[in-house]
């Protein structure tokens, strides 16, 4: 075996995450924001895909691959993770499952609502069903689990929406409710409990995030509520500290240099302290809503959009005011953004480029998705930004947004 | 020398099918929690490498009574069917469609066997489709019935009226029952709903008895304890009895606020008598936006303390044995403290009917 065979192999089988990857709700870190994306000026459609099932989950990126979940059937009882070719759309695989957990849902939002998330070696979608699937990314099955089954009283007839995300080699998932609630943290490798957490019985939307202190501390998967934050050694599941002033139970916070942002009394800016004491606060803003949008932090700014649509904007550091602007609403799906730019798509399509550089903000560009009238359509889902691309889908298509200009 | 090869064939060929047979039996074994996940992720590459060979062996393993399981042979079946069309095969079904005909085998099963017959070559489902409309299977019956809506949209008068008393005769669920329902309403012909679903609708209801700080629920109340129709308990704030309540619902709903007024955070209980000639299995189905228990014949079949996040039809699927004559159906519904307008409701609905949702109906009804 030759040294640069032996180098691809190696690559294959250790594939860390690349750095144009959106592997899970939000993209790298959950943050809503990848490096070094170009931010397309003026959008257009690459290309469509069509999906066999409704869904308002994000699309995921490993590489060159994209993943969505979808749900069909008359109780959108029949569950399906498609595997896309980035490059032109094409499907190059398609797996199904049938719900084993409860399918009602609120006819707004769907089964197929929680957005899968990867390591770079594996997919592990859930669906509103508590089904959770493991593939590899060609679409070999690793594992299984059906959680409501586990256990029995887990479910929401509203419909169960947070996405899971894998911090190390555990998959960590919220099934919280008003009844069976708790939180697992998953064997990635075999879907066995690593630990499992019982949570407060509420209803819950909200996704889990990653943090870290540094290289050298555990990893910490932080736990959002109806009480607060919860930072628990993604390992080991032991709490680590606790933030109990509440929190959103359908916005997420968002994390960056180390400061969690937490859609709570509004915004609230909190450092988590190293020896378990509860987490300093760096300041708070009642003055930005988040709505049931999750925030995202780009160049020195956290962006918030309100109920009405309205982008409203503060100071990471001080949590200061800055400028507000109207985008053409309402919003389901959340900002995400590169660079100086940030891209919103309204419930109704209407995709928006805003540029954060410019005082006050600006649409730079817009581009409306073809939407189906009968039954209306809307776009509920937050985007994927991978080089330079948009992904966002719907319940008929996923699309490939670029530049005109390429 | 040929015998010898032959014999040696037909003896790996056998070994092969024996490490199938015994890989498809470790995906139908998986347990609760992931337990066998691991050594099902090997079995599943080797029914998969195995091609179409292993799906008779799937086939006969699924519908066993552990959906998860059957995932794991579900994927793994669609798997061998999309490796063959991706190699521009064209998959022998011969097996899959006698597999699918033989009424005898698992449901759940059965309906596998459909999808890969779709999946595989969606003009032979198409050709089977229309035979399966009075299929054990719900499932496969759907759509079959869809066929009869459609077609039955294109005719007129009598001949209309014909094929949708036969797909009524036929349906099973409530999105096309309620569409077929509606369409023979309006040719004149009068749709027992309640009968056709299987509704419970005779009830005797007590209450209001405590819910304060949501402890009702697991609070045990006399009617948990005994069924006496001419007792009277203390209750929230006073005496209280059972009273007579007929619903009036088509879907069999039955409103806690009418007999009792629209009260918070209180606790009722519902009873009725449901008369069998001989001891079967059902189920017992259950629409409910309150906290709820439900009981048969003093058993407890499930709970589940969730409030106003939403009630449908067979919102909950409980299964149970009822024996043969009388049997007690008691129904536990908890209203909470919440005051928003859309948390008024303190009612539910709940039929009788076997594992493919054909009523059962009391003798006494």
């Amino acid at each position: 075996m030759n040294t640069r065979l032996f180098l691809s192999l190696i690559a294959a089988t250790s594939l860390p995450l690349g750095a144009a990857d959106w592997p899970q709700f939000r993209g790298p870190d959950s943050s809503g924001t990848v490096a070094g994306a170009q931010i397309p000026a003026k959008p257009k459609i690459d290309w469509t895909a069509p999906l066999p099932g409704r869904g308002l989950a994000s699309p995921i990126v490993v590489g060159d691959r994209v993943f969505v979940t979808c749900s069909s059937g008359p109780s959108q009882e029949r569950l399906h993770v498609i595997c896309f070719s980035a490059n032109d759309g094409s499907r190059i695989w398609e797996r199904q499952l049938q719900a084993t957990g409860r399918t009602m849902a609120h006819p707004k939002t769907s089964v197929a609502a929680c957005t899968p998330c990867s390591d770079g070696r594996s997919v592990f979608a859930i669906w509103s069903s508590n089904d959770m699937a493991a593939f590899d990314l060609d679409g070999g099955l690793l594992w299984l689990r059906g959680l409501t089954a586990d256990y029995p009283n887990a479910s929401n007839s509203l419909g169960m929406a947070s996405s899971p995300i894998v911090v190390g080699g555990t998959v960590v998932t919220l099934i919280e409710n008003d009844s069976e609630s708790y939180t697992l943290g998953i064997d990635a490798k075999t879907g066995r409990n690593l630990w499992k957490l019982d949570r407060p019985k509420a209803a819950n939307w909200t996704s889990p995030v990653p943090w870290k202190t540094d290289a050298a501390s555990p990893a910490v998967a932080v736990l959002q509520s109806s009480k607060g934050l919860l930072g628990v050694n993604a390992e080991t599941g032991s709490t680590l500290w606790e933030y109990k002033e509440g929190a959103s139970t359908t916005s997420s916070s968002v994390v960056s240099g180390g400061v969690i942002y937490a859609p709570s009394n509004g915004i609230t800016a909190i450092v988590p302290k190293a020896n378990g004491e509860e987490p300093e606060q760096l300041w708070r803003s009642r003055q930005i809503n988040p709505s049931t949008i999750s925030p995202v932090v780009l160049g020195g700014m956290i962006f918030s959009i309100n109920g009405v649509g309205v982008i409203a904007t503060a100071d990471i550091k001080t949590g200061d005011n800055k400028w507000k602007l109207r985008l053409t609403g309402p919003f389901s799906g959340s900002p995400v953004g590169s660079g100086s730019h940030l891209v919103a798509v309204s419930e109704k399509g209407l995709l928006q480029i805003i540029d954060t550089a410019v005082e006050g903000g600006a649409i730079k560009g817009t581009l409306q998705l073809p939407l189906g009238k009968e039954p209306e359509e809307l776009v509920l889902s937050t985007p994927a930004l991978s080089g330079g691309k948009i992904f966002i889908r719907a319940d008929s298509a996923l699309w490939r947004v670029g530049n005109e200009a390429d | 020398m040929k015998t010898v090869l032959t014999s040696l064939v037909i003896a790996a060929s056998v070994a092969a099918h024996a490490g199938i047979e015994d890989s498809v039996k470790v995906l139908a074994s998986v347990g609760r929690e992931g337990e066998g996940n691991e050594a099902a992720q090997s079995a599943w590459r080797e029914v998969v490498k195995a091609g179409t060979s292993s799906l008779p062996s799937l086939l006969k393993a699924a519908g066993k009574g552990s959906p998860v399981a059957d995932n794991w042979i579900r994927t793994a079946g669609d798997s061998i069917i999309a490796a063959e069309l991706a190699a521009k095969k064209k998959p022998d079904l011969t097996q899959v469609i006698a597999f699918l005909k033989d009424t005898s085998n698992a449901g759940g099963a059965r309906v596998l066997a459909f999808d890969l017959i779709r999946q595989a070559d969606a003009g032979a489902a198409d050709g089977i489709e229309p035979t399966l409309i009075s299929d054990p299977v719900q499932a496969l019956r759907r759509g079959a019935v869809e066929r009869l809506i459609q077609a039955a949209k294109k005719a007129e008068g009598d001949a209309a009226k014909a094929i949708y008393t036969k797909a009524l005769a036929a349906v099973r669920d409530e999105d096309q029952t309620k569409t077929i329902a509606g369409a023979l309403e309006k040719l004149g012909v009068k749709v027992d709903l309640p009968k056709h679903f299987g509704f419970v609708m005779k009830w005797h209801v007590i209450g209001p008895f405590d819910n304060t700080e949501r402890k009702g629920f697991d609070t045990v109340f006399p009617p948990e304890k005994e069924i006496n129709l001419d007792a009277k308990y203390d209750g929230k704030s006073g005496s209280v009895k059972w009273q007579s309540v007929v619903s009036d619902d088509a879907y069999g709903k039955i409103d806690i606020n009418k007999p009792l007024g629209a009260k918070k955070e209180v606790t009722a209980y519902a009873v009725s008598t449901f008369e069998v000639p001989e001891a079967r299995d059902a189920e017992i189905r259950l629409g409910c936006k309150n906290a709820w228990k439900v009981w048969v014949n003093g058993e407890l079949l499930f709970g589940r303390d969730e409030y106003h996040r939403g009630q449908k039809m067979d919102q909950y699927t409980m299964k149970c044995r009822l024996k043969k004559g009388a049997n007690t159906i008691l129904v536990k519904a908890c209203q909470n403290e919440q005051t928003e307008q859309w948390t008024v409701e303190w009612e539910f609905q709940l039929r009788v009917c076997d594992s493919t949702g054909t009523a059962i109906l009391s003798a006494n009804r």
